[in-house]
């Protein structure tokens, strides 16, 4: 199990979709492709935007389907950013189906 | 180009303003006011700004402003961010709690600094910051990924205490939005083409469902849910084509549409052209709605969406 911290890469508002990008292809792609799991933690983290997560995760559920969130594991996330997470995973499969 | 600052100019009338913009002879800016009184929206600013930079300093004729109110112009940077001079002499007090002047943001990290400076500035509590953060972000993220305007986004924001509104316009002169959404749809005119950038999940970027690794067609919906559940102004314009959406004044239940159309509106596809994309909205602090309601409308009309087009794309049977 790998774990990544956002807050040192985003700050508190996270809603840069490079840094989103750079996380899932050279952080958490190189896990799972290994058989790792991986815990994204957004503790500090107060608030984001359905583009930065749709960045994070989107082509993770294209590329391996709805099962990869058996693998993925969201920490620390507060209200308002399970609903947006809970948004683009929906979109998503909802999207691939 | 020919541009005037009238003597009122927020989201609600600022049509006539839009009628008057005159984008012949881009290499000249002539920029006139209202003599007694300028009392405008940030976006107004923006977009004089985002024009007066595709010409060179030499080209742009500012007359004489006799307005009391002209202090705001050199206050908000206008004439500091196109490197003319103005004979208006202010003092300068510390902006906090009153407004962001003209910013120019060119890429993804000119924004998350501007998003963390812009913040104490505006003195917001943090449930009325987190729209305000979340619209500007989506807005100006817009213009870096599909305008390809040289000069990037023109931002400028300020608060009018006496309606508790945060007012908010972002302009720039990039390609428009029919030439971005015709990467991959097909919008004949410029109305149809903000009709399907306000659509969600739809971007310019494919016509795959779900949108690409990077972009899922969702910014500008937001944008305007956000209006909307609040009850503000919100507008878009691109080319010769405005769509306004209108205060909702309804006393229903609040109810979000995936067509831009059948909210209350105004729309105008007879307007002076502009060569990029111009969006003002109005976030009203009291009627900041809770952002977590926003996302339960949001999340169930963009499930309902998705599952009505790819019903529209099934096979049917044939019965003979």
């Amino acid at each position: 199990m790998i774990e990544i911290k956002l807050f040192p890469a985003t700050g508190s508002f996270a809603e840069n979709k490079d840094v989103a990008r750079d996380i899932r292809v050279n952080t958490i792609i190189p896990a799972l492709d290994r058989g790792v799991q991986a815990t994204i933690d957004f503790k500090n983290v107060d608030s984001t935007t359905q583009s930065f997560i749709h960045a994070l995760i989107s082509d993770l559920i294209r590329k391996y389907g709805g099962e990869v969130l058996d693998k993925i594991y969201f920490k620390n996330c507060n209200e308002t950013i399970q609903k947006i997470i809970t948004i683009v995973v929906d979109y998503m499969q909802e999207s691939e189906s | 180009m020919k541009i005037y600052i009238p003597n009122s100019a927020f989201l609600g009338n600022i049509d006539p303003f839009l009628k008057s913009f005159d984008s012949s002879n881009p290499d000249k800016l002539d920029i006139t006011a209202n003599k007694n009184w300028i009392s405008i929206h940030p976006i107004v600013l923006s977009m004089v700004a985002a024009v007066g930079l595709t010409v060179d300093p030499s080209g742009i004729k500012c007359e004489k402003l006799e307005a009391t109110s002209k202090h705001y112009l050199e206050r908000m940077g206008l004439f500091k961010l196109l490197g003319i001079k103005s004979d208006i002499e202010i003092t300068i007090h510390e902006p906090a709690g009153r407004f962001i002047p003209l910013t120019t943001i060119i890429d993804s990290r000119g924004l998350s600094s501007f998003i963390t400076d812009m913040i104490p500035l505006l003195h917001l509590q943090p449930d009325q910051a987190e729209p305000i953060k979340y619209v500007i972000s989506e807005l100006v993220r817009n213009v870096i990924e599909h305008a390809q305007s040289e000069k990037g986004a023109i931002v400028c924001a300020q608060y009018y205490k006496k309606s508790h509104t945060i007012r908010i316009g972002i302009a720039d002169t990039g390609i428009g939005i029919k030439k971005s959404i015709n990467v991959s749809h097909n919008a004949p005119t410029n109305l149809d083409a903000i009709k399907l950038a306000l659509t969600p999940g739809i971007t310019g970027a494919t016509r795959r469902e779900g949108g690409t690794e990077f972009n899922a067609g969702a910014g500008l919906f937001f944008t305007k849910s956000i209006a909307k559940v609040n009850r503000d102004f919100f507008m878009i314009y691109s080319g010769n084509a405005m769509y306004k959406l209108l205060k909702d004044k309804s006393k229903r239940g609040m109810k979000l549409n995936a067509d831009p159309f059948k909210d209350r509106h105004s729309e105008n596809d007879n307007l002076p052209g502009w060569k990029g994309t111009v969006v003002g909205v109005d976030i009203s602090l009291d009627e900041t709605k809770d952002f977590s309601i926003l996302l339960d409308l949001v999340r169930d009309l963009y499930i309902k969406t998705i599952k009505e087009r790819k019903k529209i794309r099934f096979k049917r049977p044939r019965f003979i």
